[in-house]
């Protein structure tokens, strides 16, 4: 359900915030939980792992074949060997886009989302209407981000529906021969990597 | 089940609507759900089909008008209490009121980096061959089966072709009922998009799904 920004977020009488509260407070003190361990997940996932790391995987297969192959052929090793492991990219896939193909990822059935690469899903990717139309009409999805494919570009979507993630690697944009991973992952972004946005062209 | 869940073609939702600079979190209880969700998974008592299935249990006019944090808290409830860890009396009271069952575990916060790190490999091995190669035609079963599945409704008696041949992965089908991880190998199958939605299909469109190999019959 898509984000309502008319409610107060902190606002301690927001009755889902007292029940989540209660829940804490209940498996704490039944010693079932570690509240501290909240605090280092969520840190995790606020400021170590999001779209950043998939950014420097795009990065390196744009500008090292060697790792591009190795990326195509066993994407959880490749992704492995940078430091991004674990929940939610035990089993990778890097899918390619081309010339003549587009690729987009959805899962229609829960919110599967490759959390090593790109961190947290955005609320969008979890809501109804993406899942609902990604697979049926991926076109229109594609143009409320602002996309517009040409119709003879193929679409594959691939549909999350076992355990293995799936990472967009989109086509690299002209103009940046000679770049440095770290300037080509800057134009890596979170949605180019779902397949709903393309890399960023050179400012 | 044919649950709200399974969302692929549905339609009436309305436009995507991304927001710009999502924040990762949009309320401060969004931080501790997820966290309470991810420690109390630790505990070892379910798995991630058990809480799918609890996901997709919520009555349809629930889940959709709930968050997904939301989603993931209403299942947890109902998971805490099957497996004996809270009580309606402690939720009705906010606190701790009944006694609890003992966890297999409890994750401290120094073991969350290397819990994450390891994350939950699902791939098991298969003694059987594989039963379909690359490029092989296969019809999806037509099936409604009551309980947890991973083969979407629109997916469902659908000839497609093989793309890729997976690792054997735990059978959630069955994992979410307690009744084994029984794991198959997982093949990727890709439609034509007209095989699926019939007239009008986007003429440039293929889907893929991952199907675990009871899903499928030779074509």
């Amino acid at each position: 359900m898509s984000h309502n920004h008319d409610h107060q977020h902190d606002n301690e009488l927001d009755p889902f915030a007292a029940r989540v509260r209660a829940l804490e407070t209940i498996l704490t003190q039944k010693g079932l939980i570690d509240p501290a361990a909240i605090d280092v997940i969520v840190d995790t996932y606020e400021t170590k792992i999001g779209p950043r790391n998939g950014a420097k995987v795009v990065a390196k297969a744009w500008a090292d074949p060697d790792f591009a192959a190795v990326l195509k052929r066993d994407a959880t090793a490749a992704i492995g060997s940078l430091g991004y492991t674990g929940r939610q990219g035990e089993h990778m896939q890097a899918v390619f886009n081309t010339a003549d193909t587009h690729n987009l990822v959805v899962c229609t059935l829960c919110s599967c989302y490759p959390w090593s690469v790109l961190g947290l899903p955005p609320v969008w990717y979890k809501a109804p209407p993406y899942r609902s139309r990604a697979v049926i009409d991926p076109r229109g999805v594609l143009e409320e981000f602002g996309l517009t494919l040409p119709r003879t570009t193929k679409i594959r979507v691939w549909d999350s529906t076992a355990e293995l993630r799936y990472l967009v690697v989109p086509m690299r944009p002209d103009g940046t021969d000679g770049w440095s991973e770290e300037r080509l992952a800057d134009l890596v972004t979170r949605d180019a990597m779902i397949g709903t946005g393309l890399a960023r062209e050179p400012a | 089940m044919n649950g709200p869940q399974d969302l692929g073609g549905q339609m009436g939702f309305g436009p995507v609507a991304p927001e710009k600079d999502e924040p990762y979190f949009h309320a401060d209880w969004e931080r501790r759900a997820l966290g309470v969700t991810l420690c109390a998974g630790a505990m070892g008592a379910w798995n991630i089909d058990e809480s799918r299935h609890a996901r997709e249990s919520l009555h349809p006019a629930d889940y959709y008008a709930s968050s997904y944090y939301q989603i993931w808290i209403k299942a947890l409830e109902t998971l805490l209490k099957r497996h004996g860890f809270v009580s309606d009396r402690d939720l009705a009271a906010g606190k701790a009121v009944d006694p609890a069952a003992t966890p297999k575990r409890v994750l401290k916060a120094e073991n969350v980096p290397a819990v994450l790190a390891k994350g939950g490999p699902c791939d098991r091995p298969v003694a059987t061959l594989a039963r379909f190669k690359p490029g092989d035609l296969v019809r999806t079963k037509n099936f409604h089966p009551a309980g947890h599945t991973r083969l979407p409704r629109y997916a469902r008696g659908k000839q497609g072709a093989v793309e890729a041949v997976r690792d054997g992965f735990v059978f959630p089908d069955t994992n979410a009922h307690g009744q084994g991880e029984n794991p198959q190998r997982v093949y990727t199958v890709v439609f034509d998009g007209a095989e699926i939605w019939g007239e009008g299909a986007d003429p440039t469109l293929t889907v893929s799904i991952d199907a675990w190999d009871s899903y499928l019959e030779p074509a």
